[in-house]
């Protein structure tokens, strides 16, 4: 995306310095681990685990938006991250694939592992490195980003086609496979425009399988839906996530957490707050700022007996 | 049934909704008529009015313009031809230089900017007649329609660059990060995800810049292209009836244009109904 961080043209134009900042502590990214992690109900003993997040640090600016972030996914795991806007859940799922370069820390998705480098530009062997996490680790968006100009299928077989190097019959086989299990066979020769939001998102969902991803980042897919559509694309991905397949979800959905995830993450100002599986983090929270983000999300996992706010 | 209030003037009180809004939508269509009637009329009574001013002086000879009407015309094939080829080149200086501009390398962008700088701030003629009679000083002698093409080309291109780059930064960021993120390059991204969008969104411009072109290239007469413009300045200063043959080569252009712009509101009409939307 370097011409879009141009000095002459928009966007933010990278972080600013940054200045000693007190009562920061740095961590030793490397001898961090996730204290919370663990394998899975669907995974062997001994797996590794396919996302590695560790002591995530990033500024915008001299905005300190994530302060030592680490988390570890197994394979088959659905994890959950939750927390107020601004809060930085969605900075760190944009980390974990390198959309947000991040400050200081490491991201190993798939073995591959990449250290924070914001201040050098990219070396060629990088950049590749990056790209190849970014296969590893497909994406799904809140604004779903289809391309407009390309036709539901074609919107599925462009990266498999120029990217994993597909044979067109091939990609399109995968394509028409994965479409079918999004339920939308039959929009596979319209344009994104003529589709609903619902739609757009479940094609959103299935140009990232056809990636075959190790794992699905997902940032906020429902945000942008009108509440008519946010079930149906809800259904898929609680159809995936008991399929086994691993996914970062980023969400306000709580009853998708408390359903689908094998942990929930709360984050509030770029801090894990409180980790667990979801009866504990959702149903039972034991600190007051998870309490009280869960009595302001709307008709969720909101306790009649949590303590209002001071 | 519903009726119409009867204190409401102007409504008749027998009349349903469905009447009120047919008399409302009649009246609307009257009014359209007599609008399109008025300004044909005006028209009319301009031009013909200049017409006739203009034949009462007694000294435009409709005879020399019907002669020398087909020689005049025969230029349009090359002005049409001339104003193709170079606003297919102007695309590529364009879309080359809007990449320059856009680049994060201080070389490249730099040497896109002066060309953008210096060949917008300086006049098309002096660009024109400075590859045409200045360069063979250093022994480079181009053919004049070489130069024509190229030089109308060139400047162009500086100003289609600014309406490329524009084009480009307007796709959403959102589409960038998407191809990012499915693992593209920046240059497949650019190539299969942005130029496709952007070109969509400059056609329109590029449309207008083709019609300006049409005029502007009156200009390469000076390169010693023989298109409209040259042989009506040619005929018309040979025998005196300047007035004449500038009659006919600016009647030309004027129907071009005109028919130029009617093409390009067609093609864009067809691609906001279309499917592929922006």
């Amino acid at each position: 995306m370097s011409f879009l961080d141009h000095p002459g043209g928009f966007g933010p134009g990278g972080i600013g310095p940054i200045a000693p900042i007190p009562g920061f502590d740095t961590p030793d990214a490397v001898s961090v681990r996730d204290p919370y992690a663990k394998p899975g109900v669907l995974t062997p003993p001994g797996a590794r685990p396919i996302v590695k997040v560790l002591g995530l640090e990033k500024f915008f600016g001299s905005n300190h938006v994530l302060r030592g972030c680490t988390v570890e996914v197994y394979p088959g795991e659905t994890i959950c991250l939750i927390g107020k806007s601004g809060s930085g859940k969605s900075t760190l799922l944009r980390c974990t694939n390198f959309l947000e370069e991040p400050t200081m820390g490491s991201i190993e998705v798939g073995g591959i592992r990449v250290d924070a480098d914001p201040l050098n530009p990219r070396s060629r062997s990088h950049r590749e490195q990056i790209r190849q996490i970014r296969l590893g680790a497909q994406m799904v968006f809140q604004e779903f980003n289809l391309f407009p100009h390309l036709r539901v299928i074609d919107n599925l077989i462009e990266a498999p086609i120029r990217v994993k190097g597909l044979s067109r019959d091939e990609a399109i086989a995968t394509a028409e496979k994965f479409l079918d299990k999004v339920g939308l066979s039959d929009k596979r020769d319209e344009f994104p425009s003529r589709l609903s939001g619902g739609q757009k998102q479940r094609v959103a969902i299935a140009r990232a399988l056809t990636m075959e991803p190790k794992v699905l980042l997902f940032d906020e897919p429902t945000s942008a839906l009108d509440p008519t559509l946010v079930g149906e694309v809800l259904i898929v991905m609680e159809e995936l996530a008991h399929e086994g397949a691993t996914m970062i979800v980023v969400t306000h959905e709580m009853a998708f957490a408390r359903e689908a995830a094998d942990r929930v993450y709360f984050i509030d100002e770029g801090r894990f707050i409180e980790v667990g599986p979801p009866e504990q983090v959702i149903d039972a929270p034991q600190d007051p700022l998870t309490r009280e983000f869960l009595a302001r999300t709307h008709g969720t996992g909101a306790h009649v007996h949590a303590s209002p706010a001071p | 049934m519903f009726r119409t209030a009867r204190t409401n003037p102007g409504l008749d009180a027998d009349e349903t909704p469905r009447q009120v809004v047919e008399r409302i939508a009649q009246s609307r269509a009257r009014d359209r008529r007599r609008f399109r009637l008025e300004f044909i009329a005006t028209w009319l009574i301009l031009v013909g009015g200049l017409v006739l001013a203009i034949a009462s002086t007694g000294r435009v000879h409709p005879d020399f313009m019907i002669e020398w009407a087909p020689f005049i015309i025969g230029g349009v094939s090359i002005t049409i031809f001339v104003s193709v080829l170079s606003i297919i080149f102007a695309t590529m200086f364009a879309v080359v230089g809007a990449l320059g501009r856009l680049s994060t390398v201080a070389p490249v962008y730099a040497t896109a900017t002066l060309y953008v700088s210096l060949v917008r701030g300086t006049p098309l003629i002096v660009q024109l007649i400075f590859w045409y009679l200045a360069l063979p000083q250093f022994g480079i002698v181009l053919p004049g329609l070489v130069c024509g093409i190229f030089g109308l080309a060139f400047n162009y291109g500086a100003y289609m660059t600014e309406i490329f780059r524009a084009g480009i930064q307007a796709i959403p960021r959102g589409q960038i990060e998407a191809a990012a993120a499915l693992g593209m390059t920046d240059r497949l991204t650019m190539r299969r995800i942005v130029l496709p969008q952007a070109t969509r969104i400059v056609i329109p411009a590029i449309g207008n810049e083709f019609i300006a072109m049409i005029k502007d290239s009156a200009l390469v007469s000076y390169v010693g292209i023989q298109e409209t413009f040259w042989r009506a300045s040619t005929t018309g200063s040979r025998s005196f009836r300047t007035f004449e043959t500038l009659l006919i080569a600016a009647l030309i252009y004027w129907v071009l244009t005109i028919g130029f712009s009617l093409l390009q509101e067609r093609l864009e009409r067809r691609m906001r109904e279309s499917d592929v939307r922006i």
